[in-house]
């Protein structure tokens, strides 16, 4: 017998079957139960998240939990989050997004949701890969790598998914691993408190197919290479590009302030519905 | 004392616990499961807990580490 309940039990669908889809080692699982502790330790209502996805091994995520809960089509988490936040502001939204959903079939939603400054959570768990459909190159595969769909190697340079975030207009952008995470607990946390766009990118591990690529055949593997490889923002504004270079930087990269999209669109709602 | 659980139900034996406890308090048995070999080493960290994909492992943690590090211990 169990001494203690897991608190994530307070939190799952019992109608589900576990243990859960994502293979050995996935880092998914890890991101969701670190999601579900600050949102246990703010004491939010469960009627009063909203938790969207699109589609891949981090969108079934939802699927899981016990809170208002969507899953979407590919790409489009944040399409949906959008509308929601505006009917009704209410509610907290938070999408959850692979690295495919978020920047290569919703890269135009991930890119207007950040300029109009929605006031949406969101989390992007980067593995490098499309992990539910057998590991093709995601716009964050490393350059030059294998893969299933570049069996030559990949031809394109991979992007930083923060650093557009911020050229778009988020006003709270940061990155944690899920090795880090005593760090993706506060970054969920201000990144659930933010009012606007806030953008937490994970650097998670798909143990099946991205593992080979990344020459680390464990996850044990690849959570000491997100150990070893991840300098904090404070270390790394003491270091040069070429220092940098294939490193994870984490921590809070933008904190600022912007009038947030449904809070301008309310007060045009009160003031024309006076007239 | 401090007591770990392991739900051998949902645990994926994937190691991660078991390498990153900072106390090396688990080891993994000769089903590859994780188990506790040095109970008396735990610090109630909660870090095996906290990384555990498949929410397999719970840290029960007794009176005196709970005064140590507090409720939002691993915050
Ligand atoms: C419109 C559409 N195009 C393509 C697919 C096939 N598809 C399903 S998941 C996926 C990519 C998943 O990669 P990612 O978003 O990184 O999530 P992961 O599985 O890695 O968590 C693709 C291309 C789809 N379901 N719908
Ligand atoms: S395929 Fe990759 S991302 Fe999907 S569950 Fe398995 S390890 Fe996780
Ligand atoms: S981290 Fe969890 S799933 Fe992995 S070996 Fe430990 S208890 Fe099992
Ligand atoms: S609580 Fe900390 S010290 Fe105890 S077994 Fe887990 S990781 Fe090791
Ligand atoms: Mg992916």
């Amino acid at each position: 017998m169990r001494q203690t309940e897991h608190l994530v039990h307070k939190y799952l669908r019992s109608s589900k079957r576990f243990p859960h889809i994502w293979c050995a080692g996935c880092g998914i699982g890890i991101f969701m139960q670190a999601l579900i502790r600050v949102i246990d330790q703010n004491e939010y209502s469960k009627d009063d998240i909203v938790l969207i996805s699109g589609i891949g091994c981090s969108g079934r995520l939802p699927v899981y939990v016990d809170f208002n809960t969507l899953h979407t089509t590919h790409g489009r988490a944040l399409t949906f989050a959008t509308g929601i936040k505006l009917a009704n502001p209410r509610l907290k939204v938070i999408t959850v997004m692979g690295d495919g959903d978020a920047v290569a079939i919703g890269g135009n939603h991930f890119i207007h949701a950040a300029r109009r400054n929605v006031e949406i959570a969101s989390f992007v768990l980067n593995n490098s890969v499309y992990g539910m459909t057998g590991g093709q190159s995601s716009p964050t595969t490393p350059y030059g790598v294998i893969t299933a769909s570049a069996p030559y190697g990949n031809l394109e340079p991979d992007f930083d998914i923060c650093r557009l975030a911020e050229a778009a207009g988020a006003v709270f952008v940061a990155r944690a691993t899920v090795y880090h995470t005593q760090l993706l607990d506060r970054l969920i946390d201000k990144a659930l408190k933010k009012k606007g766009a806030a953008v937490v990118e994970v650097v998670s591990q798909c143990t099946t197919y991205a593992g080979h690529f990344l020459k680390l055949k464990s996850p044990v593997d690849m959570m000491k290479w997100q150990k070893n490889n991840s300098v904090t923002v404070e270390k790394a504004k003491q270091q040069s590009e070429a220092e940098l270079e294939g490193k994870i930087v984490i921590g809070v990269l933008v904190d600022r302030e912007r009038p947030s999209y449904h809070e301008q669109y309310q007060s045009l709602l009160a003031e024309k519905s006076k007239i | 004392m401090n007591k770990v659980e392991i739900y051998r139900g949902w645990c994926k034996k994937c190691d991660i616990c078991i390498a990153f406890c900072p106390q090396k308090v688990l080891e993994a048995d000769e089903e590859s499961y994780p188990t506790v070999v040095s109970p008396e080493k735990c610090t109630g960290c909660l870090l095996c807990e906290m990384r555990c994909p498949d929410f397999a492992i719970v840290v029960n943690k007794d009176e005196e580490s709970r005064k140590e590090t507090g409720p939002a211990a691993g915050k």
